[in-house]
């Protein structure tokens, strides 16, 4: 097995930089720079040397043993000062030690992963916390990274291995003494995974938000404010994060930060009804982005007009209020008037739906979580016929938990058996 | 000092040993059954039956193959049932009562008729070695038999140690003599060992029981046969009685745990839990007032009853205590103290999927040796070895069992990759694709294989072609025209009109529609002779979950074509942890699909491994 190495904090200029030494020789190597001993695990105050024993920089050299760290191998951890320049002193020295190597990008999660430190649903979570820009995404992202997903799945699996090996054991252990029918026991255990099972797959696209985002759409008629509109909202309490153009030039999109969660405001062509082929196409666009956004601002007098429809929770206000005597619901671009409300209104109506979302938060847990309830749902139809249908239940639960291990693991008639062993006495 | 040459040896001549001659013998390889009596041939050293949930199923493969153990089992069988008879008829299992006399008179008569199949009597003291190779073994009277492949089928013979209460002594079983020099040799090939345990109750002088209060349990009124070729029962049919254990037998069994030969600490080997002794039963289950107990006849003209559900260590004179607290045994006789019995088992994860053992070429392992219990898993080990031995005899491709195909498939390879951590049984719930494993549809499965191994004989070529152009037939009838929702509903059969036409089969494929509803609309279905009909329904009633497990047989299929050397290193793999390294070097799975059944192997590990596997292959191409 290879050791390998990375900057483990961002490049460029900083007042700290961590470089990560994961493998059997991270130990040696970290060592070998300070031209001393380290501890198997403990943090030392260290000057680095470079091969010829020029001076590199002084540094808190952290040690950690397998399998207590980060990969589940010996790690070494070097804070030095970050400097680029220093940062690549001593990466160059690191490449020119034996055995060492640069490591592929998310190898130490790889690892990690391989070495059973995480499950796959922790380590999207790692992922979704080094991404997450907001309040929500860090909440979220934590709570699958301490693996409550996987927990969860591992409930759900738990009850339905119970639910299958008392299937089982009717089956198997017929001329033994257990019970005949447990039809009442099993199909109990299952509705209450199936209950569990619809709630986190509706969760999932508010979840799915979350981590990437609502979007926002403002609407109205062509030169109602729109683009001044979304200036000022992105030059008032709302911090702009990112800002690039849309698939066409006609939906030019802000991501920010209301209130801890994540928007992205879509700011679409104008609407209205025109024989211009062109303009046609990017109105079309518009009122595709916006019926498909989660929420949307009409910046009209007269949401008809626009032929996109009003849905519940979607925010109306009266454009160029600069212009005319409005006092309520009245929003200027211009002059700022009605921009805090509007931020308010926003974020109170996503936080309130936010509210509801799951532990799930992928499309892949979505179909998985899915798959399950469906094969379920088939399996509590064919125990209504009792006993006599075992054998066709029996199928729908195994597809059940092989759906749930999809998001985890996965499941061996060894399990089965275990549960059955535990629970009856058999062997006559 | 006689020397002698067969191309397949035989070592043991029990469930396994004998299946494995007759299997060896059939393919056309000369074959030597090596035992130390020739009665021992047929012996049932355990209870008095065959069959069962998984094991029915695997007695139905053997036969598919043309195996001995069904044939012989229908000969000696004195109460047939069928298990879980209301149930799917994919969990549906064969089970018989089996006169010993019977059924050892059975057996060495067909293997006294097989051609080309020796018994030879004698005590295998050691292998004759060429290199590495095994050519053959040595008996203790000094002479030789050379031979291309030597089948180990001894069963608990290893270092068997026979308890009974504080009491204990060397043995295979009552009576047999253990076989230590020829551990000794095995020892020599550095096999990784494990130690189980195994039980029996003490048998009862059936004369002295009081069967007058006792509850009754009767065979089938329509006996379901084990052979495809069997057409009807031979021997008398019994009923068995049942008993109950009590809170007194309890009190007794508690009050002696400490004399008991496992709660006494005397045995180290791990028992089955699936057939645990009383001691275990009362101990673990401690709020059971009660347990059941089946006194099953060993015979129609044997007194002897086996008390099926009070395996025992404890010693003599508490058995005895306990048995005649039970209603119906108050005047009971011992005939025979239960035993435990405490034994060496090689770990099977060593083995190829032959049965084969790569360290010591031209040895093969079959039977209780790679840690199983029972009969019918031990006779499938047996059929398995013997096919593969004849085969490396004759320089010809081994015969690979899969998951997908067969029970036999299921047991060999969980027992060459994952290992056993307890005496090995067969249970349904073991195969992934027991929708399409049913034991009324082994031939379909199996018997193709063997006509093309050449292990059929041609009494059952003929019955199964028969019964395939019968079958295909049928379902050409089903198949050949289509009907819409009206024409259906015309025969009073309730389909939805939703406007799709359907064929018969896809009719048939509904759960309340029998073969004999569709003959309105198919008047040839007529024709079809009953027990094709019921075959022909129960293909049906599946077919659509056997169509949606078909991705997972592919993707099955898929995994067992990407093999892995033999000589993988998995040591150099990078991104491996050092567990799942260690596991991989131990089971040596033969493919990547044997590797994803590895306890603890992740898909990320399987990534690595394939991505590995595909590397290696463009090297050696290049």
């Amino acid at each position: 097995m290879d050791t390998i190495f990375a900057l483990a904090s961002a490049q460029g200029k900083a007042g700290v930089a961590v470089i990560r030494l994961s493998g059997p020789n991270a130990h040696p190597a970290a060592a070998g720079l300070t031209g001393g001993t380290l501890p198997p695990r403990g943090m030392r105050v260290r000057t680095l040397h470079a091969g010829d024993g020029s001076r590199l920089d002084d540094g808190l050299v952290l040690t950690f043993q397998a399998p207590a760290s980060f990969s589940g191998e010996d790690v070494a951890e070097l804070q030095i000062h970050g400097s680029t320049a220093s940062v690549n002193a001593v990466m160059r020295s690191l490449s020119d030690t034996e055995g060492l190597r640069l490591a592929e990008p998310g190898e130490f999660t790889r690892r990690a992963l391989e070495n059973g430190k995480m499950d796959l649903t922790q380590v999207e979570g790692l992922a979704d916390l080094i991404d997450a820009e907001t309040e929500a995404q860090r909440k979220q992202a934590q709570t699958i990274l301490a693996g409550e997903l996987g927990a969860l799945a591992e409930r759900w699996r738990r009850d339905l291995i119970r639910a299958a090996s008392l299937l089982e054991a009717v089956i198997d252990f017929a001329d033994e003494e257990v019970p005949t029918d447990v039809t009442p026991e099993v199909r109990s255990l299952i509705s209450g995974v199936m209950a569990d099972l619809q709630r986190e797959a509706e969760g999932v696209r508010i979840a799915e938000r979350i981590r990437t985002g609502f979007e926002v759409a403002i609407v109205g008629l062509p030169n109602a404010g729109k683009s001044t509109l979304l200036n000022a909202l992105a030059g008032r309490d709302a911090a702009i994060t990112s800002e690039f153009a849309g698939t066409t030039r006609d939906v030019i999109e802000v991501r920010m930060d209301l209130g801890g969660l994540p928007v992205t405001l879509l700011d679409t062509a104008g609407l209205r009804e025109t024989e211009d082929h062109v303009e046609n196409l990017g109105i079309e666009l518009a009122r595709k982005r916006a019926e498909a956004a989660d929420l949307r601002v009409f910046l009209t007098e007269n949401p008809t007009e626009l032929g996109v429809e009003m849905l519940v929770g979607d925010i109306q206000v009266f454009p160029k209020s600069d212009l005319r005597d409005v006092t309520e619901g009245g929003i200027s671009g211009k002059t700022g008037q009605g921009i805090d409300q509007l931020i308010a209104q926003i974020s109170r109506v996503l936080a309130e739906r936010t509210t509801s979302h799951g532990i799930a938060t992928r499309e892949r847990h979505r179909v998985a979580l899915d798959n399950a309830r469906e094969a379920l749902g088939a399996a509590m139809a064919v125990l209504e016929s009792g006993p006599d249908l075992y054998d066709i239940a029996a199928e729908e639960m195994r597809t059940a938990i092989r759906a749930l291990e999809t998001l985890v693991g996965r499941i061996g008639v060894e399990d089965l058996l275990d549960e059955i062993f535990s629970s009856f006495c058999l062997g006559k | 000092m006689k020397h002698s040459k067969f191309d397949v040896v035989v070592v043991g001549a029990g469930h396994a040993g004998t299946e494995a001659a007759h299997a060896a013998a059939r393919m056309g390889a000369e074959t030597a059954l090596v035992t130390l009596s020739a009665s021992d041939i047929g012996v049932m050293s355990c209870n008095p039956a065959i069959g069962g949930l998984g094991k029915g199923h695997l007695v139905r493969e053997i036969d598919a193959l043309d195996g001995v153990m069904g044939r012989v089992a229908d000969q000696a069988g004195i109460q047939f049932r069928l298990l879980n008879r209301r149930k799917g008829p994919a969990v549906q299992g064969p089970r018989t009562q089996a006169d010993r006399a019977l059924y050892r008179a059975a057996m060495q008569k067909e293997t006294h008729a097989q051609q080309r199949l020796t018994v030879v009597v004698g005590e295998v003291v050691d292998f004759l070695m060429d290199g590495s190779r095994v050519a053959g073994i040595r008996l203790a009277d000094e002479s030789e038999i050379h031979a291309e492949a030597v089948i180990l089928t001894s069963g608990t013979f290893l270092r068997g140690v026979i308890h009974i209460g504080d009491v204990s002594r060397p043995g295979g079983r009552m009576g047999g003599r253990p076989s230590v020099k020829l551990a000794e040799r095995l020892d020599s090939f550095d096999l990784p060992l494990g130690r189980l345990k195994t039980g029996t109750p003490p048998r009862l002088d059936g004369r002295t029981i009081d069967w007058s209060e006792l509850e009754r349990q009767d065979g089938d009124e329509e006996p379901t046969l084990f052979s495809f070729l069997s057409t009807s029962v031979v021997a008398p049919q019994i009923s068995c009685g049942i008993t109950h254990t009590n809170t007194r037998t309890h009190e007794i069994i508690e009050k002696n745990l400490s004399r008991s030969a496992m709660y006494g600490g005397h045995i180290d080997g791990i028992g089955p839990r699936y057939c645990p002794s009383i001691e275990d039963k009362i101990v673990r289950f401690s709020d059971k007032e009660s347990h059941q107990i089946f006194l099953e006849p060993e015979g129609v003209n044997d007194h002897t009853i086996y008390p099926n559900g009070i395996s025992t260590s404890l010693p003599q004179d508490v058995q005895q205590e306990y048995v005649r607290s039970i209603m119906g045994l108050e005047n009971a006789e011992i005939l025979q103290p239960g035993y435990a019995i405490e034994y060496d088992y090689v770990d099977p994860r060593v083995l190829t999927s032959s049965l084969s053992l790569p360290d010591a070429p031209g040895l093969y392992l079959a039977g209780q040796i790679n840690g199983t219990t029972g009969y019918e898993e031990a006779a499938a080990q047996g059929l398995v070895a013997g096919l593969n031995a004849a085969l490396e005899v004759f320089g010809r491709n081994p015969v690979h069992f899969s998951r997908a195909d067969s029970y036999i498939g299921v047991m060999i390879d969980d027992l060459t990759t994952r290992g056993v951590a307890e005496p090995y049984r067969m249970f349904t719930s073991r195969a992934e694709f027991r929708l399409s494993l049913r034991a009324d549809n082994a031939d379909q499965r199996l018997t193709h294989v063997g006509l093309q191994l050449g292990c059929v004989g041609d009494r059952r070529k003929a019955r199964f072609g028969e019964k395939m152009e019968m079958l295909t037939a049928a379902k050409s009838k089903l198949s050949e025209r289509t009907y819409t929702p009206k024409e259906i509903r015309a025969v009073g059969i309730n389909v939805n009109q939703d406007g799709n036409r359907r064929d018969g089969f896809a009719i048939l494929a509904f759960p309340d529609v029998a073969f004999d509803d569709l003959i309105p609309l198919v008047p040839s279905l007529r024709e079809v002779e009953p027990d094709i009909r019921l075959q022909v329904e129960r293909d049906a009633l599946y077919a659509n979950y056997i169509a949606r497990q078909q991705k997972d047989v592919e993707a099955m299929k898929r995994d067992e074509s990407y093999e892995i050397p033999r000589d993988f290193d998995y040591f150099l793999l990078e991104g491996l942890s050092s567990e799942i390294k260690q596991k991989l070097s131990q089971a040596r799975p033969e493919t990547i699909a044997q590797a994803s059944r590895v306890e603890g192997v992740t898909p990320a590990a399987l990534t690595l491994l394939l991505a590995k596997l595909r590397r290696e292959q463009k090297v050696r191409k290049a």
